[in-house]
């Protein structure tokens, strides 16, 4: 970021930079970005969301507080290696349709079932779920891996 | 999901397994963690067999994807069961065996995966009755193999190799796919024994010729067939139990699994036999001439394996040359019975061989025949078990290679009688080739034997050499037992399984009642061409120093080999000067061909088809819309006037969150967080991508340049905007939607039409497209990483080789 905003011709960057407004504004933005993601994931199959676009949101989540510090501090809030994520995001994306062979179904043959749950009511579960759950690690950290990377370029 | 798929995927499930315990656990050696797989196998496969041998087939489906027809169906009848046996029952003795082979010190875990996941590959192309499936395991086998090739990777001579067999099996592989697709196109099923009712349809098509060369080329690269053999001597460079098991007891003998297969629904046809029949026997000759002058043991092995591949498959061509001709019914099934027969042989001897030449390796460091020498006394159980199976490889009595060698001359010998329409006068032919080979065959055998055993002790060899382990000879030691008892009594196999193998190739229901025996009669023609053949090979082998030299008019560069590695250094020059031609390394350049491809698609599809367009059925355009478009056009104007990149970005966001509105008034909330998301996390990598733009301004480009851009983009937008009008002004048919909205909760139990679809319906897009991101994300990384690796300049010689 910081020789993103020197070639852009702003001169007078700090040799760190802290911008003590962002940083905790990022923090608790954060949050809320993260968990509308969560959200947007789950109620995917009944209202408007979906692996897709909660992976993009969790990763912009991410990219927020790389903005807000720098690629060494976000390593350590969040010491991930994006590379496993995305082999463990395909391994649910390409598993999940194989196991419905286990039901004698033909692949791709999603199950579902409802289960009442004391506290919550009756809870839909739904195989759909797993799949999607590699849908969104694989493009949350495939996203991050490229702009993680593409950002520690310049350093 | 039956017992027989779990047998199938067993091995794959227990590699995973193995991978586990090899990361955790590394006291004891990771063999015998593997040893049991292959053992149940064996022993689950061993209990079908009188079922199958008393004429009761098997037949399981598992479907997979039904609509297009690809089912995981096993069907075991004889042949199938056959080979499902050799495969697990030698990949349970070279499991035993790499225990000894492999130390501690070398990559267990992958070797072991690998292995398994051979194993599962070929028990599914064996036992499978589709052929997309087939098709799947078959080029699995191929991977397995390259990757066993390459197993001790610093070595330039495996990559070499490993290249080299995938390159050559891989082809085939796809080619026999195009067979399979035009049987496919000729019969409407992918069921082999769906097709076999279907044989007329087959006969009268005319693409069946061109199926049956398609088909063939799979075979015979697979099994190594002249002239696609030249693969297999290189493949040697894997360790010893890989070449064992994958280079000479199983996967070699998949085309013949193939051709076997197939034979019923193809030896009505000319063409089949006669490739088959001249191929086998051509590569029979010439490989086992060829064997002779090899140096290196193994060398020597792999073109005997060649030879002997050719051998089962002028068989099998012979068993099919009845069909077209109307010839004797028992030569044909003598021919089919030798071709079976001599399959298990060949398993017994030949592994055992390749086993007991490890050892030597192992434990005198060279497998070079000058080195070697004189080893009679140090090792002599090795001995023993060279000079049986070497005797019975050339084809002497009382061993089991007798029995088959002596039904494979005495069809060939008859093959005159068979009624040959045009060929009738170049019959003689095919004895002769059969007699040329093998009384090479016979002097290769006797070299091993003597070359490495007799003679003069050089003591020129690396160690010193002594007898091997136990562990290392228990397994070469069963195979030679087998040589022995299949032998002395060949009944215990013919009523069992060769009947039913024999039955399945012919597709007949009639028991064959084959009875071997050693002792025909003097009156046999093919016992006086085997005392021919033992005493012209005696004598050519005694005078082997006065006819060696017709080896050297063979020229090196008259061989494929050559041929092999000038076509490939060709190929590479040539698609590097045509990758050079158009690949400028401009992104704008690529940017006006996909765009200038679109356009030019665009048009002819337009000009195909007609342009009619409707205003009739379009909503109003209201305020909310105008200002939105008001919004995108004024971000379009800055752009193009702007100097600073960071304007041009910051507009072009602003496109971005225009367009998410205007979802937003289509009711397309799924579309329009996405687009929301999207246009977030692409202008972050923008401004991150920013740094490593060039300096120079857009404002100093030429006029031609800015006029090419103007009309390729002039081109697309005019392009997509007829297309969206045309699209919506026509009604070709009923709406998708309709499907959807009816189904999406019945069948997916979803509320949100458009996730159901990603994640259920049209989920396989899905899957690819996740593997696509997944895939780009690491591409970009591995970039990346080279291009920063570069950077540091101590890596001057891979950035040298990635550029080849």
């Amino acid at each position: 970021m910081k020789n993103t905003l020197k070639k852009a011709g702003y001169n007078k960057v700090q040799k760190q930079m802290n911008d003590v407004f962002l940083q905790f504004t990022a923090k608790l933005v954060f949050f809320i970005v993260i968990m509308f993601s969560f959200n947007l994931f789950f109620a995917g199959h009944y209202t408007p969301g979906g692996g897709f676009v909660g992976g993009l949101l969790a990763a912009a989540a991410l990219i927020l507080l790389l903005i807000a510090y720098d690629r060494k501090t976000l390593e350590s809030m969040v010491p991930i290696d994006f590379r496993l994520v995305i082999t463990i995001g395909l391994v649910f994306a390409a598993g999940i349709p194989t196991l419905s062979f286990l039901f004698g179904t033909p692949f791709f043959t999603h199950q579902h079932t409802y289960v009442e749950i004391p506290v919550f009511g009756e809870v839909a579960l739904h195989s759909a779920v797993l799949f999607d759950i590699g849908v969104f690690l694989t493009v949350a950290a495939t996203a991050l891996l490229i702009i993680v990377l593409v950002g520690e370029a310049d350093e | 999901m039956a017992l027989i798929h779990l047998a199938i995927l067993l091995p794959l499930i227990a590699a995973i397994a193995i991978g586990v315990i090899y990361r955790y656990y590394k006291r004891l050696h990771l063999g015998w963690f593997v040893l049991p797989v292959p053992l149940i196998i064996v022993i689950y496969l061993l209990t079908l067999v009188p079922r199958v041998s008393s004429n009761q087939l098997i037949y399981e489906s598992l479907a997979i994807m039904p609509r297009i027809g690809m089912n995981f169906d096993v069907y075991i009848d004889g042949l199938g069961l056959l080979f499902a046996i050799l495969i697990s029952g030698i990949g349970a003795l070279v499991v035993l065996y790499s225990i000894g082979y492999l130390s501690h010190r070398e990559d267990l875990g992958s070797f072991y995966v690998y292995l398994l996941m051979f194993m599962s590959a070929m028990l599914g192309v064996v036992l499978n009755d589709n052929v997309l499936m087939l098709y799947l395991f078959w080029e699995l086998t191929s991977i397995s193999s390259f990757l066993l090739i390459a197993f001790w990777f610093m070595k330039e001579r495996s990559l070499y190799g490993a290249q080299k067999s995938m390159l050559i099996t891989m082809g085939g592989g796809f080619l026999m796919l195009g067979g399979f697709i035009l049987l496919y196109i000729m019969t409407g099923t992918f069921s082999i024994r769906e097709m076999l009712n279907q044989v007329a349809a087959i006969q009268e098509s005319p693409l069946a010729p061109l199926a049956v060369v398609l088909i063939l080329f799979g075979a015979f690269t697979k099994s190594a067939q002249f002239p696609f053999y030249i693969w297999l001597p290189d493949a040697m460079e894997a360790p010893t139990p890989v070449s064992a098991y994958l280079h000479s007891a199983t996967m070699v003998k998949a085309g013949i699994y193939l051709v076997a297969r197939l034979t019923p629904l193809f030896a009505f046809s000319e063409l089949w036999v006669w490739i088959i029949l001249l191929g086998g026997l051509i590569t029979m000759a010439w490989a086992s001439f060829n064997a002779i002058r090899k140096d290196d043991l193994k060398a020597v092995l792999a073109f005997s394996t060649v030879s002997q591949l050719g051998l089962i498959m002028s068989l099998l061509g012979l068993g099919a040359l009845s069909v077209v001709t109307g010839a004797n019914e028992e030569y044909f099934s003598i021919a089919v019975v030798a071709a079976v027969f001599h399959l298990i042989n060949h398993a017994t001897f030949k592994g055992a061989l390749f086993m007991v030449t490890g050892i030597v390796d192992h434990e005198a460091g060279t497998r070079s025949l000058k080195k070697l020498g004189g080893l009679l006394t140090v090792m002599p159980v090795s001995f023993t078990l060279t000079l049986i199976t070497a005797l019975s490889m050339a084809g002497l009595p009382p061993f089991n290679g007798f029995l088959s060698k002596e039904l494979f001359l005495e069809a060939m010998i008859h093959v005159g009688d068979a009624n040959f329409s045009a060929l009738a006068d170049v019959a003689f032919i095919f004895p002769l080739l059969a007699i040329v080979g093998s009384i090479f065959t016979f002097i290769y055998s006797i070299l091993l034997i003597y070359g490495v055993f007799f003679g003069k002790r050089t003591y020129d060899t690396p160690k010193e050499p002594h007898e091997a382990p136990a562990l290392m000879l228990i397994s070469p030691a069963i195979l030679t037992v087998l040589v022995l008892v299949f032998g002395f009594f060949p009944n215990v196999l013919s009523g069992t399984i060769i009947d039913s193998a024999a039955m399945s190739i012919m597709a007949s229901d009639t028991p064959l009642e084959t009875h071997l025996y050693m002792w025909h009669g003097f009156a046999n023609p093919a016992l006086w061409a085997t005392v021919f053949i033992v005493i012209t090979g005696t004598l050519l082998f005694y005078f082997r120093d006065k006819w060696m030299f017709i080896y050297d008019y063979h020229k090196d560069r008259f061989t494929l080999n050559y041929l092999y590695d000038q076509g490939l250094i060709y190929s590479r020059f040539g698609s590097r000067k045509i990758t050079d031609s158009y690949m400028s390394g401009f992104i704008r350049s690529y940017l006006v061909y996909i765009f200038l491809f679109f356009i030019v698609m665009g048009i002819l599809t337009l000009l195909n088809t007609g342009i009619r367009i409707s205003f009739d059925d379009m909503a109003p355009v209201g305020i909310h819309e105008m200002a939105v478009v008001l919004i995108i056009l004024v971000s379009i104007a800055v752009i193009l006037g702007t100097k600073s990149r960071m304007v041009s970005i910051i507009m072009l966001g602003a496109i971005g969150f225009s367009m998410s509105l205007f979802f937003v008034f289509f009711r397309a909330a799924d579309l329009a967080l996405t687009q929301l998301a999207i246009e977030t996390v692409t202008t972050a990598l923008f401004l991150v991508c920013f740094y490593h733009l060039p300096k120079n301004s857009r404002h100093q480009e030429r006029m031609r340049f800015k006029l090419t851009n103007f009309l390729v983009s002039l081109g697309v937008a005019l392009i997509v905007i007829i297309i969206g009008l045309t699209a919506y002004s026509n009604r070709l048919f009923d709406r998708i939607s309709e499907f959807h909205i009816e189904n999406v909760y019945e069948l997916a139990a979803g509320g949100n039409m458009v996730n159901v679809i990603l994640v259920d319906f049209r989920g396989f897009d899905t899957l690819f497209e996740t593997l696509v991101f997944g895939i780009a994300g690491i591409g970009i990384y591995s970039l990346m990483k080279l291009r920063l690796n570069r950077k540091d300049g101590n890596n001057e010689e891979h950035a040298e080789e990635s550029r080849i």
